[in-house]
């Protein structure tokens, strides 16, 4: 399925998630086990260590983005010599007319294909089977989600909104599973009919994690080892790599692969991390015949450019989906485009344009819980706050909050005036009661509002100046 | 952008920023901490004029709105030596926001800016990080238990809340006890919480379930606005358990108490 843009209507689609307990369950415990095992494998040694390896994350990132062009070309020299075959994609319809024509040229008809954010991105599944080619997702919980028509909701838990007991019940329904409620047997026999696959396939679509540009290398951290399989069975593998997956040096991929599995599984160290060096050499048994890198950049060179660049540095991890407690609510879908949470709330704006995700910048509290996960240290809070911004110099903040803020800003100005709003505030909730009107209705429908005080501290403060002992200490008979 | 150096503001005159919400809802807590600074000897004034740090228009991306109320802070602010706020968030904006405001061509209203980014403390950082004072040399008239909930601006802007602690755990007959996801928002968020009402509650409802699980009798933190949110969450889930500002819990230490 291809993630369809509705991040406009992220309230509604929030409700919708907000009234499903099920997705209520899932999503609240998996991201708060993912937040509490990154906590622990970050700082398993000290807080001083793991800001340590934040640091040294968060630079080696830094310093590859600052020479991206020219790492990109280093990149791809060193891929070519490498073996693989390079091409460029600038969208998604160029990345997807690539992928169509190797695979025609290939004579591929079953498609392998392991987790990648990018190719949610593309819609590059529906490109092959409009080709007429079978795709088959082999990430489990990519394949659980195939299988159930739906998008991911989180960045490395695609399925994480779905219960167990969800789960079983696609695959009794899709599969014709026995049924049972032992996930290790839910696991075996999705194993099972996945093998097939793998066997047959002619063709493996991975992502990247890294693009590694002093060797022509592309880095890949698994799991469940169906990368690997995708990457080395079939005659053909495609890896659909993002431009700003750029890494310098082979040391740097091992500094980000220190902080990427704790950030994202809380593990030391993914079951699987992969340099993959193109096709098989001649005396090698295992391996494609043909291996490409498509690099893409759609959209991403024109964040380059911009004040959110360094929203360019993600890796990926999801520790911000787990930190956030927006996202603990909602889930991924709600956000309405691939990337939910609030590094989605950052990116979409930024791929999709402003208008086409009004509520996005504003889905959060502004708590700072995804900066201060975030392995490579991005500062996304201040990046929502720059979007508001945005939305209100072009023009696309609802004339209503304009008028208001103006009013407020006057209101605050003066102190004459500040201290008559307070007082008709006094007034209107004596008139109004404990259920207010309007906006501030959606206040007082969940929760109670205090009374405002009979006098505000400055009157308490005048009653009380004259009295004012500025020696320490004894204090008696106050106000 | 590094903030601007920070120096003791030990023996110094503070003015006090209230905060527009302590002004208009809960001016007992402005009392509270005017009682608690005169206490520790620092000699307090309230410049009168003082309105709003102008973080709900900052915060929507109302800039020019937030600029032209941080001016108004700067002139009522203009002679102060040391701020002193009960809030993390209002101090966050200040200390971190101000010097975004503005630009070095702004002249005079950046280095406004920087400076009141240098010289304002949030209230409880003051006494422990600024003055150096964690005992405060009272107890409360009988026991209680509390658990402090970490403001978020406060927690992850400035890096407070261990100061709240000390302050708590030298108080007599305090004893401190733990909060579930005690560093996690409540739901506030300032106008998100009416912007996306149905999200704010989600996010309270978490917290009201952590609180009443809470073996505290008290939740203490250092924001009146995240109080407002969870107290409001409380009471109409018919909850018992109440929040109260930090200076509030401290001045119930005071000789006679704080009426």
């Amino acid at each position: 399925m291809t993630v369809e843009l509705q991040s406009n209507d992220f309230i509604a689609l929030a409700d919708i998630a907000l009234a499903n307990p099920d997705l209520q369950h899932a999503v609240g415990s998996g991201t708060r086990g993912g937040y509490a095992r990154r906590a622990e494998a970050m700082f398993a040694h000290s807080s001083e260590h793991g800001e340590f390896m934040r640091g040294q994350a968060a630079e080696a990132k830094r310093r590859a983005l600052r020479r991206l062009p020219e790492l990109l070309e280093t990149a791809e020299a060193n891929l070519l010599a490498n073996g693989w075959r390079v091409e460029w994609a600038e969208d998604a319809a160029q990345a997807n007319q690539l992928v169509q024509t190797i695979a025609a040229r290939h004579g591929v008809r079953t498609v392998t294909k392991s987790k990648s954010m990018l190719s949610e991105e593309l819609g590059v599944n529906h490109a092959l089977e409009a080709a007429g080619l079978r795709v088959v997702e082999t990430d489990l919980g990519e394949y659980i989600i195939q299988l159930n028509d739906e998008t991911p909701s989180h960045i490395v838990a695609p399925v994480m909104h779905k219960t167990k007991d969800e789960i079983r019940d696609i695959f009794i329904r899709e599969l014709g599973m026995t049924p049972t409620d032992d996930a290790e047997a839910m696991v075996a026999f999705a194993r099972k009919m996945l093998r097939e696959d793998f066997l047959s396939a002619d063709m493996g679509v991975s992502g990247a994690n890294f693009l590694i540009a002093k060797t022509g290398s592309i880095g890949l951290v698994m799991n469940e080892g169906n990368g690997r399989m995708c990457t080395s069975l079939p005659r053909v593998h495609i890896a659909l790599v993002g431009i700003e997956k750029i890494v310098e040096t082979v040391e740097d991929y091992a500094t980000l692969t220190q902080v990427l599995p704790r950030s994202s599984t809380g593990q030391s160290l993914t079951v699987y991390t992969n340099i993959l060096n193109g096709p098989a050499r001649s005396d090698e048994d295992d391996g494609p015949e043909f291996a490409y890198v498509i690099l893409v950049d759609n959209g991403r060179s024109e964040i380059y450019g911009t004040k959110y660049a360094d929203a360019l540095a993600c890796i990926r991890c999801g520790a911000c989906q787990n930190a956030c407690p927006v996202y603990r609510s909602t889930g991924g879908h709600a956000y309405g485009w691939v990337y939910g949470g609030p590094i989605g709330a950052v990116l979409t704006p930024l791929f999709v344009g402003l208008e086409n995700a009004l509520p996005l910048p504003h889905a959060s509290s502004l708590c700072g819980s995804c900066k201060q996960v975030c392995p490579v240290d991005i500062d996304l809070p201040r990046m929502l706050l720059d979007l508001r911004w945005d939305q209100v110099r072009t023009g696309e903040s609802k004339a209503g909050w304009d008028a208001a803020m103006k009013m407020w800003a006057i209101g605050m100005t003066s102190p004459t005036r500040y201290a008559l709003g307070g007082k008709a505030a006094r007034v209107g909730q004596a008139v109004m009661g404990d259920y207010m009107p309007g906006l501030l209705g959606n206040w007082t429908q969940h929760r109670d509002f205090p009374d405002f005080a009979p006098k505000p501290f400055r009157q308490l403060w005048k009653e009380r100046a004259p009295t004012l002992n500025p020696s320490p200490i004894k204090r008696e008979g106050l106000a | 952008m590094a903030l601007p150096a920070r120096e003791s503001p030990k023996g110094k005159r503070v003015s006090l920023f209230v905060t527009c919400i302590v002004d208009m809802i809960y001016p007992g807590t402005g009392l509270s901490v005017v009682d608690i600074l005169e206490h520790v000897g620092v000699q307090v004034d309230f410049p009168p004029d003082q309105t709003c740090c102008a973080q709900p228009a900052f915060n929507s991306g109302y800039r020019e709105e937030a600029r032209r109320v941080a001016k108004h802070f700067f002139k009522v602010f203009s002679d102060a030596e040391v701020i002193v706020t009960p809030s993390g968030s209002c101090a966050a904006m200040v200390r971190h926001e101000y010097p975004h405001l503005f630009a070095p061509e702004d002249g005079a209203a950046y280095d406004a800016a920087r400076r009141m980014a240098a010289i304002t403390w949030e209230f409880s950082e003051f006494l422990v990080d600024g003055l150096g004072i964690a005992d405060l040399d009272l107890s409360l008239p009988a026991k209680q238990s509390f658990a402090l909930h970490d403001a978020c601006h406060g927690l992850r802007g400035l890096g407070l809340g261990a100061a709240s602690r000390d302050l708590i755990a030298h108080l007599g007959k305090a004893e401190l006890r733990e909060l579930n996801e005690c560093e996690v928002c409540c739901g506030f968020g300032g106008l998100f919480s009416i912007k996306m009402p149905e999200l704010s509650n989600a996010m309270l409802r978490n917290k009201v379930n952590n609180i009443n699980a809470s073996e505290a009798e008290t939740i203490v933190t250092g924001d009146v606005s995240c109080l407002t949110q969870m107290n409001g969450g409380l009471s109409r889930a018919k909850s018992p358990k109440r929040v109260l500002h930090l200076a509030d819990v401290l001045a119930q230490g005071l000789p006679g108490g704080r009426s």
